[in-house]
Parts: structure tokens; C-alpha cells; sequence
């Protein structure tokens, strides 16, 4: 699949516009406090990875970021997250529609399985009565073809959607999660169930996709952030301990509780 | 303790094949005397089934009696039956898992399902000769006998039904979520959808119990001997309360009757489980 | 200064290996500069050869150390201060192998010499021997404790070198002035100078190795980035 050209894209070098900016935002479960006074820029059109150990609230973190976590009955939360200026959290906000806007992929790739992978991709257009019968064909092209799946599925859209491979799976979930069109894509470890060359074949998406998209992405490989993302985020036991350039943070970070996690010398 | 030797190792396998055994039989032995059981029923009353008998109507001479308004009556029953009870008792599911999974009354609720689930059918007679034929005043009809079969499989619908919406993983109500879809539309058509094998299961148990009651159609009022075929509104009668009828009489002849009806209750019903069965299948083939 | 430990100990172990190897490296050729600078001195003959012949001690380690950090980086993927220091490893021993080569050379000079002893600047090149070996040692130090401010003294003390570097030059042309013999003696002596200048300048590029090893930041090459 072609590359887009990257005139346009400023480098990285560069601060983007913020397209999310979280402010002292506090998180838990009931008496439990998973995420303590975070405060972070997302950049416009940027990956920002977010890194950490087990139960450091990466997951929680991004759940905030489409109101997800509030879906728990015991969940809290404070603090303000503005999305293009905008808090989130304001009375007059839908979490329904705001989910529109920021869209989400999963650990484990969720296809319905009563669906077909045509049916899947528009599956969120169709769910909330926004899909035009007109233009279903042209969505799906599109959406397979920005998830880099349309040669692998285009003579079999009618077979299930649970009939493809893991990697495969994974990428139908992300068209599904670009048809609705969102502003912002988050992403929960999605290559962690998937085998080395699906993983490529995803990270290989992700440089194309962030010309057009916000993509926040939580990972636990090292690795894969440093080949993905541009800036990173590390999190320690719900504290945000250092954000910076991806490049800086994993030749030289700032604080020693970061080089000591990204040199493994944790536990 | 010492390490397990060679006389040991003998002694298990040998225990463990006498379990073996054992569980065997605990299958084998009941299913062989149904199976005698069906077997004589078949042999009885295979001979007796011809299209006469089945369009027939009861009669005092055996030879000529039929069973034409016992299965028309059985027929309309099982199907207001199902009508009633499974959109209610997939609707009760679906509340009770996707709305009101920690509140209290649904806990409450749910320990008073498989309550009603115990109690004897009966008792279901007597509650709907209350209320439906006296209160409601539907009277002795195929309705009131439905209503209150309805009732009794409920329980039933219900519980198949929320294990069904159990097996869906909450990964795809998430998935539906994330997209901006709200509650009752990820209901309708991710979750229910999902749900469909189980809850057509619960279809099928509802529809074959209601088949096979005697004792709540009698007390709400269905007649044994009726001679015409019967319709919403007026009396009626069903299979069972036929076979009972006819296998109580003196004459010999009538148990054959009785032989034969049984065997053309087992064939609807083997009908209907096959339909729903068919179904299930078609829509667990979707399912991954 | 106490390091917290990998929590894979094998990793851990071939860290200390490459640690280890770097640092017998610079033992052998702090000796080799000795060695090969005595033997200039006193007209020792074989041991200007023995010193020569060594070297391979020195080749055979800068290898072992090369395909230790690459199976590092192949198999851990290091990162942050493992990566710098694995890279810089790499680089380092290129510098040491270099310094090695120049004791050779300086011996090779003694060889050449055949026993002549050049009593008249034996002063200063044992002070440029004396100043390279410590500046050396100072490095080598500084990577082990992780500590810059010694590093920097360490490129400071530079100029020093080249000071007296030119210093001997100058002794050195006055002294060929004189005669035949004295020509052939002043271009050796001149050559050595210039050998042992040039490990001073490896010496500060391992200092600034360290610099960056420990602060993060690139300080090689500054002010000649820019065309």
C-alpha cells in the first residue's frame, strides 16, 4: 500500500496543537485510586504512546479519554478533559456521540460474530441509524482500505467476521472504528494478542493513519512505541512521571524512575 | 507415603474403570427403560394411526375415535403459548442482565424466578382459574388455558434466556459502546443476536413442557370429550388430557387409542424440537 | 556510585562483561604506551618488539567486545543509559584499539633507533608518556563511576598534551639542526611526539564518550556542526 506523503505533516520535532488536553484528572474503582492528578496534552495528529507497568492506569486512562470508564458502576472520577477546548465531562455532553468522535480498539480483536465483515465495518454507522443505504459500498471500500485490509477481504465480504485470522480480525476492527469517522482513535495494546507479522502490518497502518487521525496508543512493549509514536508518556502506579518526545524519553530520560523502567530494572 | 508401586497403579485403573462403568450405567439404565417403554407405545399404537384417527373426533366406540380437537387444541395452546411467553420472558432477561445487573430488585427478582420455577404446576391451574377465566373473564377457553401455561414456562424462557445473554462476552458490548452506540441499540442488535441459540433453547423447553401439561389445563376448565374442533372461544381439549382420558376407560381398545395418540404427541413434539433445533444451528453456525 | 541492578541477571552479567573487557583493554594499553615509551627511552630493543607483538591482545579484545554488544542489541533492544552505553562501548574500543596502535608505532620508532638512546628530550616525552596514561587512566575512571565534571577535566587537560607536544617539536628541530645523526634521531623522537599527541587526542574522545554516556548530550564536535 502506498505511502501518504508527509509534506504536509509538521515534523516531529514540532509541537502540534493539542487536540485533547487533560487536566488534573483523578480516576478509581470505589475506594480504589487508579489514576492520581494527571495532567498531559494529546497532540493533534500526533501518536502518543502511553507506557508503564501492570496497574500503572494506562487502561484506565484511555477509557477516560471516550468515557468508558464511567460504564463501571463503581467508577470515579474528577478533573477535566477538553477536547478541542471543550470539557468532556460538561452536563450538556453525550457520552454517546463523544464516542463518535474518539473511537477505540481493543486488546482483543471483538468482531460481532453474527456479522458479516461487510456488516461488520459498518456496524457503527448502522448501529446508530446513520448509515445511508447509497453510500454503505463506498464506506466499507474506504475503511478497508485505510486498515489496509481490502485486497485480503474485498472477494470475501459476505464470510463472517469471526472467520478471519487474529491480525486480520484486528484490522477489521479498526476500519469498523473508521467508518464512523472519529477525530481520535485510541488504542489498548492492540497488538498484544496478535503474532510479530500481524503486529507489523499494524504498526506499518499507524504510520499512515496518524496524517488524519489522533491516535493515543497503550502499550507494554518498549519497543513498539518507540517504533510508533511520537510522543510518550511513562505512568507509574496512577502518577504521570514523564512526557516528552519519544526519541528523548528512551535514549535519554529525564527521570530515573523511567530509565529504570525502559532498562528493566523494575522489581 | 511411599511412591506409587505397581500394584497401585492396577488398583487405580481398575477403580477408576468401575467408575466408568458405573456413570455408564446411571445413562444407559434409565434410557434403556424409556426406550423399552417408547417402544411398547410404538408397537401398541403404530398400527392404529391412520388419517381417520387423526381427523376424527372422540366418539364411545374406540374404533371410530379420533383426536382431531385434542390436537388442534394441543396445537393452538403451544403456540399462544410461546407468543406470550417468550418476547415477555426474553424481555424479563433483558432486563434483569443488562439493566439491572447489581441493582437490588433485580437480585430479588432473580432468586424468586427459580422459585417459581419449583412450584408445582398445579398451582399455575389454580392461579389462572382466578384470574384469567374469573377476573380477566376469559372463561374456559384456549386463552385462559394459554395465559396460564404462559405463566408456568416463564420462569423457564426467562432463565434459558439470561444464560443466553450471559454467554455473550462483554467484549462485544464494549465494542458496540465504543462505536457510540447506546445501551438498547447494542441490545438489539449485537447482544440479542448472539443470544439467539440459547435463547431458542429456552424456546424449545417452554414450548415441549406446555406440550405435556395435564394437570393446570383441567383445572382451568379444558373438557375432556368435545366433538367439534375447537377455536379461541370456546371449550376445548388437548393431547394429554386425551391420553388420560383414554387410557382410564375399561375398554381394552382405548388404550390402544391411547397408545396412538401418545405416539403422534411424540411425533409433534419431535417436530417442533426439530424446527427450533434446524434454527438454532442456522444461527450458531454465525457464532465463533 | 551504586547502579540498580537488571532484573534479568543474565543481562546483567553481559553488561559487566563488555564493562570488564573495556576496561582490561585500557590496563593493556596504558602498559603498551609505558612499555613502548621506555623502550624509545632506554634503547630497549626487545621490548619495544615484545610490545609490538602484543598488540594482538588488544585486536583479539576490540572483536570479543564488537560481537558482545551486537548480540546486546540484538537480543535486549536496550534502551535509554544500556543503549548509550552499549554504542559507546562499541565506539570506545575503537579509540583504545587506535591508542594501541599508536604504542606500536612508538615502538616500531625505538626499533628503529636500534639502541640509540635520546637522552636529550627524555624529560619531556616521559612527561607527554606520564600526562597520556594518567588523562587515560582519568577516563577510563570516569566511564566506571559515571562521573562527568572528571570527564570534562579530562578534555581540558588537552591542551596540556599539545603544549608540550610543540614544545618538543621545537626542541626537536633545533636539535636535527646539528648534524646527520641528529637528523635521523630528531625525526623518530619528532614522530613519537606526534604518536603520543595523537593518543591524547583519543584519550579526549573517550571523555567525551563518557560525557554523553552520562549526561545524555552530544558535546563531540561542538562548534563544528555547522558548515
Amino acid at each position: 500500500m502506498p505511502a501518504k506523503p508527509q509534506a504536509h505533516r509538521a515534523s516531529a520535532a514540532e509541537t502540534a496543537p493539542k487536540k485533547i488536553d487533560v487536566k488534573d484528572l483523578s480516576a478509581g474503582f470505589g475506594d480504589k485510586t487508579v489514576l492520581r492528578s494527571i495532567s498531559m496534552p494529546i497532540e493533534d495528529k500526533r501518536v502518543t504512546a502511553i507506557i508503564g507497568p501492570s496497574g500503572c492506569g494506562k487502561s484506565t486512562f484511555i477509557r477516560c479519554l471516550n468515557r468508558m470508564h464511567e460504564l463501571s458502576p463503581i467508577a470515579r472520577i474528577s478533573g477535566k478533559i477538553l477536547l478541542d477546548g471543550r470539557d468532556i465531562y460538561d452536563k450538556g455532553v453525550d457520552p454517546v456521540l463523544l464516542r463518535r468522535r474518539v473511537g477505540m480498539v481493543f486488546q482483543k480483536p471483538n468482531p460481532f460474530p453474527t456479522m458479516s465483515i461487510r456488516d461488520n465495518v459498518v456496524a457503527g454507522l448502522r448501529l446508530t441509524g446513520s448509515l445511508r443505504r447509497s453510500t454503505t459500498d463506498q464506506v466499507v471500500e474506504k475503511a478497508l482500505v485505510q486498515a489496509a485490509l481490502w485486497d485480503e477481504v474485498k472477494d470475501r465480504m459476505s464470510d463472517p467476521g469471526g472467520s478471519l485470522s487474529g491480525g486480520q480480525q484486528q484490522r477489521l476492527c479498526i476500519a469498523r472504528a473508521l467508518a464512523v469517522d472519529p477525530e481520535v482513535l485510541l488504542m489498548d495494546e492492540p497488538c498484544s494478542a496478535l503474532d510479530p507479522i500481524a503486529t507489523a502490518r499494524i504498526e506499518d497502518l499507524l504510520h499512515v493513519l496518524r496524517n488524519d487521525y489522533t491516535i493515543v496508543i497503550v502499550t507494554h512493549n518498549m519497543q513498539q512505541a518507540t517504533r510508533v509514536s511520537d510522543r510518550t508518556a511513562f505512568f507509574l502506579t496512577g502518577d504521570l512521571v514523564e512526557m516528552g518526545s519519544t526519541d528523548d524519553l528512551f535514549t535519554s530520560p529525564r527521570d530515573p524512575r523511567t530509565e529504570d523502567y525502559i532498562t528493566g530494572k523494575f522489581g | 507415603m511411599r511412591a506409587p508401586g505397581p500394584v497401585d497403579r492396577r488398583r487405580g485403573k481398575v477403580g477408576e474403570r468401575l467408575f466408568v462403568w458405573l456413570c455408564l450405567a446411571c445413562v444407559l439404565v434409565p434410557l434403556a427403560m424409556l426406550g423399552v417403554l417408547l417402544g411398547d407405545v410404538i408397537v401398541d399404537g403404530a398400527g392404529r394411526i391412520d388419517w381417520a384417527f387423526i381427523r376424527g373426533f372422540p366418539s364411545r366406540r374406540a374404533s371410530v375415535a379420533g383426536i382431531w380437537p385434542a390436537l388442534v387444541g394441543s396445537i393452538y395452546l403451544i403456540g399462544l403459548t410461546a407468543m406470550m411467553a417468550v418476547p415477555i420472558g426474553v424481555g424479563a432477561a433483558v432486563y434483569l442482565e443488562e439493566y439491572g445487573r447489581r441493582s437490588k430488585v433485580a437480585g430479588f427478582i432473580e432468586v424468586n424466578i427459580a422459585n417459581l420455577a419449583g412450584v408445582p404446576s398445579v398451582i399455575y391451574g389454580l392461579l389462572g382459574l382466578e384470574v384469567f377465566v374469573r377476573v380477566f373473564g376469559f372463561g374456559s377457553t384456549i386463552l385462559a388455558g394459554s395465559c396460564t401455561l404462559a405463566l408456568l414456562v416463564l420462569p423457564i424462557v426467562i432463565m434459558a434466556s439470561r444464560e443466553a445473554l450471559r454467554t455473550v462476552p462483554d467484549s462485544l458490548r464494549e465494542g458496540a459502546y465504543a462505536l457510540g452506540a447506546t445501551r438498547w441499540q447494542t441490545i438489539r442488535q449485537v447482544v440479542l443476536p448472539s443470544a439467539l441459540p440459547g435463547i431458542l433453547t429456552g424456546a424449545i423447553l417452554a414450548v415441549a413442557r406446555a406440550l405435556g401439561e395435564t394437570a393446570p389445563l383441567i383445572v382451568v376448565g379444558a373438557v375432556v370429550f368435545i366433538t367439534f374442533s375447537p377455536d379461541l372461544h370456546s371449550q376445548y381439549t388437548a393431547l394429554p388430557i386425551q391420553i388420560f382420558n383414554w387410557v382410564s376407560m375399561p375398554q381394552k381398545a382405548f388404550l390402544e387409542n391411547a397408545a396412538a395418540a401418545i405416539v403422534v404427541l411424540m411425533v409433534v413434539l419431535l417436530l417442533l424440537n426439530s424446527v427450533a433445533i434446524v434454527l438454532r444451528n442456522k444461527y450458531q453456525k454465525r457464532n465463533y | 556510585m551504586q547502579q540498580k541492578r537488571h532484573t534479568d541477571r543474565e543481562y546483567e552479567a553481559e553488561l559487566s562483561r563488555v564493562r570488564d573487557n573495556l576496561l582490561r583493554m585500557t590496563g593493556r594499553v596504558e602498559q603498551m604506551i609505558a612499555d613502548s615509551v621506555r623502550a624509545l627511552l632506554e634503547g630497549d630493543v626487545p621490548l619495544a618488539r615484545r610490545t609490538i607483538e602484543d598488540d594482538h591482545k588488544v585486536n583479539r579484545l576490540e572483536v570479543d567486545t564488537d560481537d558482545l554488544c551486537l548480540l546486546i542489541l540484538a537480543k535486549r533492544q536496550p534502551l535509554g543509559s544500556d543503549l548509550r552505553f552499549i554504542t559507546l562501548a562499541m565506539k570506545m574500543v575503537t579509540d583504545l584499539e587506535r591508542i594501541g596502535d599508536l604504542a606500536v608505532n612508538i615502538a616500531e620508532r625505538a626499533v628503529a633507533l636500534s639502541g640509540e638512546r635520546p637522552a636529550a628530550f627524555a624529560a619531556v616525552l616521559s612527561r607527554l608518556a606520564e600526562l597520556d596514561q594518567n588523562q587515560l587512566r582519568e577516563a577510563i575512571e570516569s566511564f566506571v563511576t559515571r562521573d562527568a565534571a572528571r570527564a570534562e577535566k579530562v578534555c581540558a587537560s588537552d591542551d596540556q598534551i599539545d603544549k608540550l607536544y610543540w614544545q618538543l617539536a621545537q626542541e626537536a628541530q633545533k636539535d636535527m639542526a646539528h648534524d646527520g645523526a641528529s637528523l635521523e634521531r630528531g625525526i623518530h623522537v619528532q614522530a613519537a611526539a606526534k604518536f603520543l599527541e595523537r593518543i591524547g587526542d583519543h584519550v579526549t574522545n573517550l571523555a567525551e564518550l563518557v560525557i554523553f554516556l552520562v549526561r545524555g548530550k552530544d558535546i563531540r564536535h561542538l562548534g563544528k556542526l555547522e558548515s
